[in-house]
């Protein structure tokens, strides 16, 4: 029972110690919101790109053309080999006729160009379209296969590929350093201005060691006002995150300028950065009050 | 065992001033004893000692059983929950009525809120407050404001009362209103009393133990009445 008395007037002091240091109240979770949508911003981006190289790297096949004039066994056998690299998720066969049919449909010039070859012209080879497990491999998988009796070409749209997936590979990485950088600039600007706030009741603390209370009981009001500070900080940057982004994505018609960069779908998405946010806003209000109020005790 | 008790204490600051060298003493429980001396002699580092505010440099402490000296930082609290402490600037929460800052003390003790009432209010009711439960410390005077830091010392009933010169802002009269109270803990609560002061008028009327502290060393030791301050200085 004792410990959640201690606990219930902790929290009921920390309400009214927020509400009696209005200004310093307004100033901390001024300081908090601000940074939460840097974070938010530095979030939202981070996790953005990342799908952005993952919906390129599921779209990466690699297209494998078979001799000219291989028999029907030999492209078996090629299948087969093909399919035993282990890089290779799956592959699929197109033949000639296939290839034939599907450039009939893709464009009427094509049409009219290979309606004219008639039935037993077809300069087309066999082609399979594999897709791969470890994208960073794809070149080797792709030697590997060149090296393969009766394949006649390999490819994989090798450069671009490779350099577009290294451009997004460094942007994750930054976003996710500027992200944990962020935090940490939260954490040092919430602690230094929880700090002036407590400075301001040095003397509060200083009587309440004097007359026997203990550390944690002196300790838990500040930690509450803390979290009450960083969630109430949090609250105009889960709006922004949430009513931003729906903007942003019906705007933008769900892509980032290309088809190539999809952005992830905001339901759900939104609701589980916002719930970060606010983690972000309580935990670093409760660790800034928390070395700050550490200074006073003296212990 | 002597209730409070001094073995061969020493407190030397990080600057190398000696605040107290070799000082050797012992209290009964339920004395009344004064530890006067000149400004910056080190009655108040003696005083602050009794509740580890600081730390002696070497030798023990002992209060109530407990070594001052040895305990840790973490279990401070618990030594101050036996010493009731009277400060000169009464070092009251401004933004809390006098109920509030005599109750604050057992509520950060954990008190259940119906034990909590009755105690307050005899505290206050011991030091002549009992009507002036409501006001803020900036409506009462300097007299009231530490009779109210008085009864926020001995709500919890500690066994003994620090005094670190608690007259020094009252004038005379005041001053002998504040000692009466304090005398009446001594006597109907059996509280032992150590007080810091400089009020020569005070020492001389009351009669007391006297201890004399000269340049952080206790020069003398007088028993009840046999010590006018007069006479030394």
């Amino acid at each position: 029972m004792k410990p959640i008395r201690i606990l219930g007037r902790s929290i009921s002091s920390a309400f009214k110690s927020v509400v009696r240091n209005f200004s310093l109240s307004v100033a901390s979770i001024s300081c908090i919101i601000i940074t939460l949508i840097i974070v938010s911003f530095a979030i939202l981006l981070s996790v953005n790109v990342n799908n952005f190289t993952k919906s390129i790297e599921s779209d990466l096949t690699i297209v494998v053309f078979a001799k000219e004039g291989t028999v029907k066994e030999n492209v078996d056998t090629l299948k087969k080999e093909i399919d035993s690299i282990p890089n290779v998720v799956d592959i699929e066969y197109k033949s000639k006729e296939d290839l034939k049919n599907e450039m009939k449909r893709e464009n009427e010039t094509y049409k009219n160009i290979i309606d004219k070859w008639g039935d037993e012209v077809n300069p087309l080879p066999d082609s399979f379209i594999i897709t791969v497990e470890k994208i960073e491999d794809i070149k080797e998988t792709a030697s590997t296969i060149q090296n393969l009796e009766h394949v006649d070409a390999v490819r994989y749209g090798e450069g671009v590929v490779e350099n577009l997936v290294d451009v997004f590979g460094i942007i994750r990485n930054i976003t996710i350093v500027a992200v944990i950088a962020l935090i940490f600039v939260t954490a040092f600007l919430i602690s230094n201005t929880i700090k002036i706030t407590i400075y301001s009741r040095k003397n509060e603390i200083d009587i309440m060691r004097l007359v026997g209370t203990s550390n944690t009981v002196i300790r838990l009001p500040f930690l509450f006002e803390g979290l009450f500070l960083g969630v109430i900080g949090s609250i105009i940057p889960v709006l922004c995150t949430i009513y931003g982004y729906v903007l942003l994505y019906d705007k933008m018609g769900g892509v980032l300028f290309t088809d190539i960069m999809p952005l992830i779908s905001p339901y759900n998405f939104v609701f589980k950065v916002s719930g970060v946010l606010i983690i972000i806003g309580a935990l670093v209000g409760m660790y800034g009050s928390y070395k700050s109020v550490r200074k006073y005790l003296k212990i | 065992m002597s209730f409070i008790e001094l073995q061969n204490v020493y407190k030397i600051y990080k600057n190398g001033v000696t605040a107290i060298a070799d000082a050797d003493l012992k209290i009964k429980k339920g004395d009344f004893v004064f530890v006067i001396g000149h400004t910056a002699c080190g009655k108040s580092t003696l005083i602050k000692m009794l509740y580890r505010e600081e730390k002696p440099t070497k030798g023990n402490v002992f209060v109530g059983g407990i070594n001052v000296a040895k305990l840790k930082n973490s279990k401070v609290y618990k030594l101050r929950r036996k010493i009731g402490i009277v400060f000169q600037d009464y070092k009251l929460l401004p933004k809390m009525t006098a109920y509030e800052n005599v109750a604050f003390v057992l509520e950060s003790y954990g008190y259940k809120a119906t034990e909590i009432k009755p105690k307050v209010i005899e505290a206050l009711a011991r030091v002549g407050l009992k009507e002036k439960l409501r006001s803020f410390p900036d409506e009462m005077s300097g007299g009231e404001q530490q009779r109210v830091c008085i009864a926020r010392a001995i709500v919890n009933k500690p066994k003994v009362l620090v005094c670190d010169e608690p007259t020094g802002n009252l004038d005379p009269e005041t001053s002998k209103e504040i000692m009466k109270v304090i005398e009446d803990i001594n006597k109907e609560m059996g509280t032992t009393i150590i007080m810091a002061t400089h009020d020569k008028d005070i020492v001389n009327r009351m009669k007391k133990r006297v201890v004399v502290i000269e340049n952080g060393c206790i020069v003398g030791d007088y028993e009840k009445g046999s010590y006018k301050v007069d006479e030394a200085h």
